[in-house]
């Protein structure tokens, strides 16, 4: 069989019809189109895509399942190692990882894992199918999850699954995390999210909605009261402002404030949902990351007729994942790279422009990246109406500052052991953005399997 | 879900609301506040404890009726029940080691002064309290203030009842009358926050003023409630909400709050379910 060098396109909403809608942009594979996909995989005996996995999918062996057509065999073979299918087929960066290293990579594409296994996971939500609970022994030992993101719903579902009783504690009204306050709709529907989370609920994970770890209850009383273990994934939700002048002007978001206003509040369907949003006519977003495009995109889809992304470093360096700057470009969003952002104008209290600055690249930095340096007297004004801040979040100390021996970082990350995801407390687990800083969701995930492996290896001793 | 097993009208548009809540009131202390949403599709607002009682688990809120969110919660009646509320939020008040305190409440804000004043009393601290309002049937909690006060001053904009004109004459007459304070505690518009810091920084007065910006999450996560304090950006919700009078700018503290003055008016316009409620 000749080799088919091109992945199998899969059809997406034409940029100029998307960019007015919060619906998803990539569709998705048909049953025929994932089988022609599934069967330019190699079958390699030694799979490196595997390795590229932080929670090591078994790729050829679902692969392999789809092409043959059973989508429940590949979907099972999945859920072996990966919860949150629907979820990772959508926003993993697979380029990075097992698609980085897929053999076929070399000459062409690689085969397109991510979009198998979002499909493997859509096809059998849509048969309804996905209901099967395995049989498993109940332990009585109850555990905590703190945050119910994706490294609190991996770690819930893998003790869960080993029969453990299992309780998430989520701050917000909704469970979910980032998935949904963070990540907007068009990317990844927060009807999936739910439905990945009523899954954990089948499983007999129970959810505590509105409880702050911390302050409605701490990490010590859960100790006391009955769990014998803690796993804190509550992320790295403290967004990093630039401390330039005009900061606290009307109309300045941090991209955490924006992102959750439109998707954990829909603000987008203001006023029938009654959490508002300034929806800004010229927006600039500062940051060069995938949030930062979310941001962007999300301005445009409010109706905004320009949206500038300002990136003190150049389009190479730039932290988002290639598949969203593409997106991003495609729908008419400006870059103005190389620019850094020195002061937000303002008249009355409200963003009325901002000055930035030209940047060129020097000598690497510690991050192995071109060192921005600005250039002299290149200062101009940039005239817009909403400023949002994309440059990055740091973990929540509310944790930390109500809980005794937790150890963290002065930047804020929880100290653990890498192996087994142990805090400095005893009994306490950590994983995710919480020790990371902000990071990928499948590495959430991955830390999410290793502590919930130790903490099942722990409560199990001499049992 | 969380059971009104209270409800009652204090002044025109200004509601209290006993709410089941046993784990906010096992750890609420005073100057803590909660976030709280009516319904789905319902806005997240952060509204200051009032009371609390860890014994039968309750925890009250007192609001005022002024925006969309605030009148569809009036409109719940006791046994119906608050979709969601979490808390308690932000840090407690320090409120040990005073001898003399002055309390001073205007409108609604003389509810989260409430406990406060209850705390101090407590503790055997003489507290005197002014409570201001526009005329007197906005005056609330006045006979909870009397009992729990040593002296007790009423000022309405009217003259209705008590002393005619704001509450910062009555401060500044008991200061010139040679009262000592170790601190002032305001709670208030924030015009009225502004007005008495001003006054108790000219007498070196220690103030503490607590600010209730808008926010979403109230954990530190969305930074909506920044505010500048000594020139410091501070977060409402986690750094607060009780700062010193005398450092908070006021002033920008008040232009954001207008953030969504413009969306707020056309959510009164729009919004069905509005209309539903009040054709």
């Amino acid at each position: 069989m000749a080799l088919i060098l091109k992945k199998t396109p899969m059809r997406e909403q034409a940029p100029d019809k998307r960019r007015h809608n919060f619906k998803e942009v990539a569709l998705g594979y048909t049953l025929e189109e994932a089988r022609t996909e599934a069967k330019r995989c190699l079958q390699c005996k030694k799979p490196l895509c595997v390795e590229g996995c932080p929670v090591n999918v078994q790729i050829p062996h679902f692969i392999k399942c789809i092409a043959d057509g059973d989508i429940k065999e590949a979907l099972r073979i999945i859920k072996e190692t990966n919860n949150l299918p629907a979820i990772c087929g959508r926003v993993c960066p697979q380029e990075e990882q097992c698609e980085s290293k897929c053999i076929l990579g070399r000459k062409g594409e690689p085969v397109a894992i991510g979009r198998l296994e979002r499909f493997a996971a859509d096809y059998m939500m849509e048969q309804e199918e996905d209901q099967q609970v395995p049989e498993m022994a109940k332990r009585d030992k109850k555990i905590a999850i703190v945050g119910s993101g994706p490294a609190g719903l991996t770690a819930a579902a893998d003790l869960a699954k080993l029969g453990y009783d299992v309780t998430v504690f989520e701050a917000f009204h909704e469970p979910g995390g980032v998935l949904v306050y963070g990540i907007p709709e068009f990317r990844l529907p927060k009807s999936l999210v739910r439905k990945e989370i009523d899954g954990l609920k089948k499983l007999g994970v129970k959810f505590e909605t509105n409880v702050i770890i911390g302050k409605t209850i701490t990490i010590d009383e859960l100790l006391d009261n009955g769990y014998e273990a803690v796993f804190i994934g509550t992320g790295a939700g403290l967004p990093k402002f630039m401390n330039i002048p005009g900061e606290n002007l009307n109309g300045v978001y941090s991209a955490n404030e924006y992102l959750t206003r439109i998707n954990l509040m829909k603000a987008y369907d203001f006023p029938n949902s009654h959490t508002p949003i300034k929806q800004g006519k010229k927006v600039a977003v500062v940051g060069g990351g995938n949030v930062a495009m979310d941001a962007a995109r999300s301005a445009l889809r409010l109706g905004a007729e320009e949206v500038h992304i300002i990136y003190r470093r150049s389009e190479e360096e730039m932290p988002a994942r290639e598949e969203e700057v593409h997106h991003a470009k495609e729908e008419g969003i400006i870059f103005d790279v190389l620019t850094n952002p020195v002061e937000i104008l303002g008249q009355d209290g409200w963003v009325t422009g901002i000055k930035c600055i030209r940047m060129e690249l020097g000598e690497p930095d510690e991050s192995g990246r071109r060192r921005p340096i600005p250039i002299e007297g290149s200062e101009f004004v940039m005239d817009i109406d909403t400023v949002i801040i994309a440059i990055g979040t740091s973990p929540n100390p509310l944790i930390k500052s109500t809980t005794k021996d937790l150890a963290v970082y002065p930047w804020g990350g929880i100290i653990i052991d890498e192996e087994t995801g142990a805090t400095s407390k005893d009994r306490v687990y950590a994983g995710g953005d919480a020790v990371t800083g902000a990071a990928t969701v499948i590495l959430a995930m991955g830390a999410g399997k290793r502590a919930a492996k130790a903490i099942h290896e722990k409560l199990s001793r001499g049992e | 879900m969380y059971e009104i097993i209270e409800k009652r009208e204090l002044a025109p548009g200004i509601k209290l609301m006993k709410v089941k809540a046993p784990l906010v009131a096992k750890k609420a202390r005073p100057g803590q506040f909660i976030i709280l949403r009516v319904m789905e599709e319902g806005e997240r607002i952060p509204l200051t404890i009032a009371d609390y009682d860890r014994e039968e688990g309750w925890v009250s809120i007192i609001f005022q009726e002024v925006g969309f969110t605030t009148k569809a919660l009036g409109m719940l009646e006791q046994g119906d029940s608050i979709l969601d509320f979490a808390g308690p939020l932000g840090r407690a008040s320090d409120l040990d080691g005073r001898q003399r305190v002055l309390c001073i409440g205007g409108g609604v804000g003389v509810a989260p002064l409430y406990p406060q004043v209850k705390y101090l009393h407590e503790q055997g601290t003489h507290v005197d309290v002014i409570i201001g309002a526009r005329s007197k049937e906005y005056i609330i909690l006045e006979d909870e203030m009397r009992k729990l006060s040593k002296n007790m001053y009423i000022s309405t904009d009217d003259g209705s009842y008590g002393y005619k004109g704001f509450v910062t004459y009555v401060l500044k007459d008991l200061i010139k009358q040679g009262n000592k304070y170790d601190e002032v505690i305001a709670i208030g518009p924030l015009i009225m926050m502004k007005s008495v810091s001003q006054i108790t920084k000219e007498h070196n007065i220690p103030t503490t003023v607590s600010l209730n910006p808008i926010m979403i999450d109230g954990t530190g996560m969305c930074g909506g409630c920044r505010v500048s304090v000594g020139g410091e950006i501070k977060y409402a919700c986690v750094d607060g909400p009780e700062f010193d009078g005398h450092l908070v700018d006021f002033d920008e503290a008040m232009r954001r709050q207008q953030m969504y003055r413009n969306e707020e008016k056309r959510a009164e316009h729009e919004c069905r379910l509005y209309k539903g409620a009040y054709e």
